[in-house]
């Protein structure tokens, strides 16, 4: 479907423009979220997006499904409301940087380790963008932001690694410049039954760019071509040229483990059958 | 058919929450609330609800918002520290309309306070424990079988004004035990119902409204899509930030409420007929101020009690008709003087209002109170 026909699909109408700066990636991102809808066929009415506080959350507002924009980092506590009142729905979450891995970092590994089903698209553009550039737990160390005029000095999580240590059972990473990547993860990711986690690695050219001298957006959009790796490709290289570099890919996958909501159905079954 | 029971305060509100058709629990463990959670972890279950312990106090409020979007009845309950992290979410549940109950059981703070002591400190929390202009419901239970009923009538004032009423319970209340007959069952028990919308899906508008002020709510999943959000929006549900719209906003919220006084306030009289004093008293306060009554019956005073059931809104007209019947009013309350802030706003100078604050973490005896009347009736 042409991007035109998705715009008209399922983006509300009356809502468009957004209120995203020029040469950013959230738009991107979310044009891959509603391809991967469409390429699964989801039924609008049973999916429910949620998002926190933030650039990246204001997503939820133009995308014409059962939406909350929820308060700063809290997306995951309500998106676990909906899935676990009815599971018959899709839940997705988007949510960014500054929302999912700091203010509302706890709920995050919370959501991973009850292996709900649910799919978070986690807009990274290392940086807290709406409240003009500060650095938050993704941003590179050794950056500047506004509130780091001196640099950083904090190491940055490896969010993938940290949702996988915390029990998610599909975690991946693409970028804004492999959207056709990023499409099919969030696809798979929705496919999954369980806690799945999608890292979009995005661009700010206006509030992380700029302080860090980073060019236009189609700079940052090379130094995502440049720095993002495919898995098999990453996996044949020495930590030397791994270094600074990033994987891209499905990173982690395990269909072992039973999802939240199931069990709690068969929690339901053993009590009502006498059972504790 | 109904059953006799001996049971405690907290469980008393479980048994209300079940009866109310509550399917959904979020919570965090703290005392003295703890048997509200724990109960309804064994309970819900079966009939087909959900319990679930969430990470954090402000999570299990995020929990039961999104259960509430999808039609379901939920509550939570929680204690000082708990409640005062939950404010953030009461917020956006004040603002985005979602209807839920939280049972704060009292206890004496600021802080991490006195556990397992009782106190009813959290009466202006209650009020205006999240930040900005707002308006909310908050009832107190002053017996176990009230505990019961008035987490009924929570649900019912919840889910017809769409708004978070709060069950503000104290430690007396909530660990006392008492009797309490119970239906055997409880379907014939009527169910609160939320607003449905008439039009179709196309035409609907998440926030447009008719006279009750109240908007429709359909559920997640039904075929009406909507936006839910924390900020000032219009009829549609989508942010608008207009001078306009803002005020429209907060008008609608505080006239849905407040031109509904009659149906939302309760006020309790006892020997008040006669009365040429009145004590106010709630909650577990309330328990030591019917047996003073009484005592002061018997020596020959003119005392009475009125009791509000609603906390909030305040019960302006009944205090104001109050200051025109009696002689002196003392409030007294298991904190250091909230509630007779709004008492003596109400009574605005009319008679004399005394405070009998007590706030060292043990209920007043009836003696004491008794004393203390005598004293100000001395004035």
């Amino acid at each position: 479907m042409s991007m035109e026909n998705l715009i008209n699909k399922y983006f509300r109408p009356g809502r468009l423009p957004h209120i995203w700066c020029p040469g950013c990636g959230n738009g991107v991102i979310t044009g891959c979220i509603v391809k991967a809808i469409d390429k699964l066929a989801l039924e609008k009415d049973n999916v429910a997006v949620i998002s926190g506080i933030g650039c990246s959350s204001r997503a939820s507002g133009y995308l014409d499904f059962n939406t909350v924009h929820s308060a700063h980092g809290r997306a995951l506590p309500v998106a676990t409301g909906v899935k676990l009142a009815d599971p018959s729905l899709k839940v997705l979450v988007v949510t960014g940087d500054g929302d999912a891995t700091a203010i509302g970092g706890n709920h995050l590994i919370h959501a991973a380790r009850r292996n709900i089903d649910m799919t978070v698209v986690l807009f990274n553009n290392s940086i807290y963008g709406m409240t003009g550039g500060q650095y938050s737990p993704l941003t590179p160390q050794g950056s500047k932001a506004t509130t780091a005029p001196y640099a950083t000095i904090e190491p940055a999580f490896d969010i993938t690694e940290l949702a996988k240590a915390a029990g998610a059972t599909f975690v991946a990473r693409a970028t804004t410049f492999h959207a056709q990547i990023l499409t099919d993860l969030i696809a798979k990711g929705i496919q999954h039954k369980g806690f799945s986690l999608i890292e979009a690695v995005s661009g700010c050219p206006i509030s992380f760019g700029r302080q860090n001298k980073m060019g236009g957006p189609a700079d940052m959009m090379k130094w995502q071509r440049d720095h993002g790796v495919m898995l098999a490709a990453w996996n044949k290289m020495t930590d030397e040229q791994k270094a600074g570099k990033f994987p891209i890919g499905v990173l982690h996958e395990d269909n072992s483990r039973k999802e939240y909501t199931e069990a709690y159905d068969e929690l339901i079954a053993r009590a009502q059958g006498g059972n504790k | 058919m109904s059953r006799i029971l001996l049971l405690q305060g907290n469980q008393a509100v479980v048994e209300g929450a079940i009866a109310a058709g509550v399917k959904f629990f979020g919570g965090y463990p703290i005392t003295p609330s703890t048997e509200v959670a724990e109960s309804l972890a064994e309970r819900l279950p079966l009939v087909g609800g959900k319990f679930i312990q969430m990470e954090d106090e402000i999570a299990s409020m995020g929990a039961i918002i999104g259960a509430s979007l999808t039609g379901k009845k939920v509550m939570t309950a929680t204690s000082g520290p708990g409640f005062s992290l939950k404010q953030e979410l009461i917020g956006y549940a004040c603002m985005a309309e979602v209807p839920m109950v939280i049972v704060n059981v009292q206890r004496v703070g600021p802080s991490t306070g006195q556990p397992t002591s009782p106190s009813q400190g959290d009466i202006m929390q209650a009020r205006w424990g999240t930040h900005g202009d707002h308006w909310i419901i908050a009832l107190t239970p002053a017996s176990v079988p009230e505990c019961f009923d008035l987490t009924l009538r929570a649900y019912a004032l919840s889910e017809k004004y769409r708004v978070p009423v709060i069950l503000l319970m104290d430690e007396v209340i909530g660990h006392m035990r008492e009797r309490i007959e119970l239906p055997d069952n409880y379907d014939e028990i009527p169910q609160a119902e939320r607003k449905q919308p008439t039009c179709p899906p196309e035409e609907f508008k998440a926030y447009a409204t008719d006279e009750s002020l109240v908007p429709a709510m359909p559920a997640f999943g039904s075929g009406y899509r909507w936006h839910v959000t924390g900020l000032v929006h219009d009829e549609t549900g989508f942010p608008k930030g207009t001078p306009a719209a803002t005020k429209e906003a907060a008008d609608r919220q505080y006239h849905k409420l407040y031109d509904n006084l009659e149906d939302i306030v309760q006020v309790e009289d006892y020997c008040m007929e006669d009365a040429e004093y009145a004590i106010v008293a709630f909650g577990g306060g309330a328990r030591t101020a019917y047996e003073a009554v009484d005592r002061a019956r018997k020596e020959g005073l003119k005392v009475g009690l009125v009791r509000p059931i609603t906390i909030w809104p305040f019960a302006e007209k009944q205090m104001k008709a109050l200051a025109d019947k009696v002689k002196g009013i003392m409030v007294h309350e298991l904190n250091c003087g909230q509630y007779v802030l709004e008492v003596e706003r109400a009574v605005a100078g009319k008679v004399p209002v005394t405070s009998y604050a007590k706030y060292d973490n043990e209920p007043a005896t009836p003696a004491q109170l008794l004393a203390e009347i005598k004293k100000a009736m001395a004035l």
